[in-house]
């Protein structure tokens, strides 16, 4: 069976998806951990991907970002099909991740690791001029640190960070390519629910300039901020909706039994 | 760092910061200060062969310092960039009689072009794999040299590269003087220092730093990764091929050992004596490398125990090499 979700009155039907996700599997060997999920994203939203352990959240989000290509389907982006490009060609094409477990350049500056990833779309192949005079690099990273509270640590390696700082900076690095699509694997992951909350706002603000996909598993966080959420369970679409309506949903109650929605 | 500003008293606080702006100012004029440190080098060595061959193979491990040090790929067939630098320039001048300022260039070029078929199949490939890949293919370029006895001469070697004096516009250069021919070759490696700290520097000098420091996040960042470490793979055997072409007129000859895969470990153990990684460090090396290895040799002929002996010693306890380790000391 397939579960096909349309554009759900959190989206008008006039615009045309900034992603469309068409029957797209994938299996690991025999095992199915994603099946034929379809799924069309609205410009300009906030959309969480939720659902309990195992659900195939992080492997639906590796085929949106491209870590890798779906078995089965297919990934539009724009209008434009994007199934099997490889990882690279995203970032340059305007969509941007940033990864579950912390990943970035530890002995480079925290200035520097936002400074190398804005440059990568930005200055084509130039081995000659100094670095440090493309000065319109190194004042967009500036900006972009400013924006996620960071820049107060710019010389810093960002090894010395604490954690919660180097969420932040995964996301200035991710911004770093002015991506019109952010996705995003449970920024939160290891945060003090303090930090998680300000992290939550700094999600808000960023999805005021562009679209966002946010994966998350507890449920509690994504609810107050989301234009429209998806569950998965079992590789599937359980449900796709507002907030209000995946709260009400009894699947979505029996799925995640015990935790309070 | 703020906290320890109170503790630590005013005037080492001075102290550290004048260190700190010492160290700028030396990587600011780096270029200048090799040069410098090259320039008066030779009136100190024992005698000025040994510092040609200091000369040409700190220039040797600087090339290979790029992939290695700075890039993070361990490359174990450097000899095949390096001897084929030596026969592209070599061949040249002694078969066709082609003048030394194109030869030298050609040897660039063959040493580029080997970097760039070598790179091609081996940056596909990752740590020890990249390393068995790089060595697999410098061992069939020797066994093809070794064959190819009518233009390389084989086990023999390439003889008769001689370059006895050198001409630009009105001035002679005579090469058959020693001292002249380190300064000759001193304004090849200065030319190659300078377009080295260029390259460091530029844009393209951080996408290197990124690939050896998270290649995952760089290609999430929109870098073609594998092109970026072909690129970088070609660039450091362009500089080993200039150094092999450099040794191909110093010598005369090209020996079939510069080709051996004991070349590659030479220049990988130069490298880490002096610090990977760092811009001086391979001259360092080079020079501490080859200077144990002339002294110990006239004493026993067991030089590489007592070389290897000290290699450990240096990985254990001074993993950053000599050059790593007092900027490690210093930099505040
Ligand atoms: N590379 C892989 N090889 C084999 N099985 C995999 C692979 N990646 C994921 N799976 C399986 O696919 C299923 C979905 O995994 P996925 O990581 O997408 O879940 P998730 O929803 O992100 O879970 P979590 O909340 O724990 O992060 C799991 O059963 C997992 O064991
Ligand atoms: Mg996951």
């Amino acid at each position: 069976m397939t579960m096909t979700a349309t554009l759900s009155d959190t989206a008008p039907a006039n615009v045309s998806p900034i992603l469309s996700v068409r029957e797209v599997g994938k299996k690991f060997g025999g095992f199915t951990a994603l099946d034929g999920v379809t799924v069309d994203f609205a410009p300009g939203r906030l959309t969480s991907i939720i659902g309990p352990n195992g659900a195939g959240k992080s492997t639906f989000f590796n085929v949106l970002s491209g870590a890798f290509p779906p078995s089965t389907g297919n990934v539009l982006f724009e209008g434009r099909d994007i199934t099997g490009l490889p990882q690279h060609a995203f970032a340059r094409m305007g969509i941007a991740k940033s990864f579950q477990i912390t990943n970035l350049f530890p002995h480079l500056s925290v200035l520097e690791n936002v400074r190398v990833a804005a440059q990568a779309t930005r200055t084509g192949l130039d081995l000659w001029r100094p670095r440090a005079r493309l000065t319109e690099l190194v004042d967009r990273a500036e900006a972009l640190l400013v924006l996620v509270g960071l820049a107060h640590r710019r010389h810093q390696p960002a090894e010395n960070l604490a954690h919660g700082e180097q969420r932040c900076l995964e996301i200035a690095v991710a911004l770093a390519c002015e991506p019109r699509l952010l996705l995003l694997d449970e920024p939160t992951a290891g945060m003090s629910p303090e930090e998680a909350r300000q992290m939550m706002d700094l999600i808000v603000r960023l999805n005021a300039e562009r679209s966002v996909i946010l994966v998350e598993h507890r449920m509690k966080l994504v609810m107050g901020i989301s234009d429209r959420i998806l569950v998965l369970h079992q590789g599937r679409l359980l449900a796709d909706g507002t907030p209000g309506d995946i709260k009400a949903d009894p699947e979505v109650r029996r799925v995640y039994l015990g935790q309070s929605v | 760092m703020t906290d320890h500003a109170h503790t630590v008293p005013a005037t080492a606080m001075q102290n550290h910061e004048r260190i700190g702006a010492f160290i700028d100012w030396a990587t600011r004029w780096r270029v200048l200060l090799a040069i410098l440190f090259l320039a008066v080098f030779p009136w100190f060595a024992p005698y000025t062969a040994l510092a040609v061959n200091i000369l040409i193979f700190g220039l040797f491990a600087m090339g290979f310092n790029l992939i290695y040090g700075y890039a993070g790929m361990l490359s174990f067939g450097h000899a095949a960039v390096f001897g084929l630098g030596a026969y592209g320039c070599g061949i040249p001048i002694a078969k066709f009689g082609v003048p030394w300022f194109l030869a030298l260039p050609l040897g660039v070029a063959v040493a580029g072009i080997a970097a760039a078929i070598i790179g091609w199949l081996a940056t596909r490939t990752r740590g020890i794999y990249f390393a068995m890949v790089t060595l697999a293919l410098s061992q069939v370029v020797y066994y093809i040299v070794f064959q190819s006895v009518p233009l390389t001469g084989g086990e023999d070697g390439l003889r008769g590269v001689s370059v006895p004096e050198i001409r630009i516009g009105p001035m002679q250069v005579n090469l058959l003087d020693p001292m002249t021919k380190y300064y000759a070759i001193l304004v090849v490696v200065a030319a190659a220092l300078w377009i080295f700290s260029r390259i460091l520097n530029s844009p393209f000098g951080a996408v290197i730093e990124a690939l050896r420091e998270n290649e995952m996040r760089a290609t999430a960042c929109g870098y073609d990764v594998t092109r970026m470490r072909w690129l970088v793979f070609v660039l450091s055997g362009m500089f080993s091929g200039l150094a092999g072409a450099l040794y191909a007129i110093h010598l005369s000859i090209v020996p079939i050992e510069t080709l051996h895969y004991f070349t590659s470990a030479n220049v990988l153990m130069m490298t880490l004596l002096g610090g990977m990684g760092t811009f001086f460090g391979p001259f360092l090396g080079a020079f501490c490398y080859l200077l144990l290895q002339d002294v110990i040799s006239v004493v026993t002929t067991h030089w590489q125990l007592v070389v290897g002996a000290l290699f450990v010693f240096l990985i254990l306890f001074f993993p950053r090499g000599i050059w790593g380790s007092i900027i490690h000391w210093l930099r505040p």
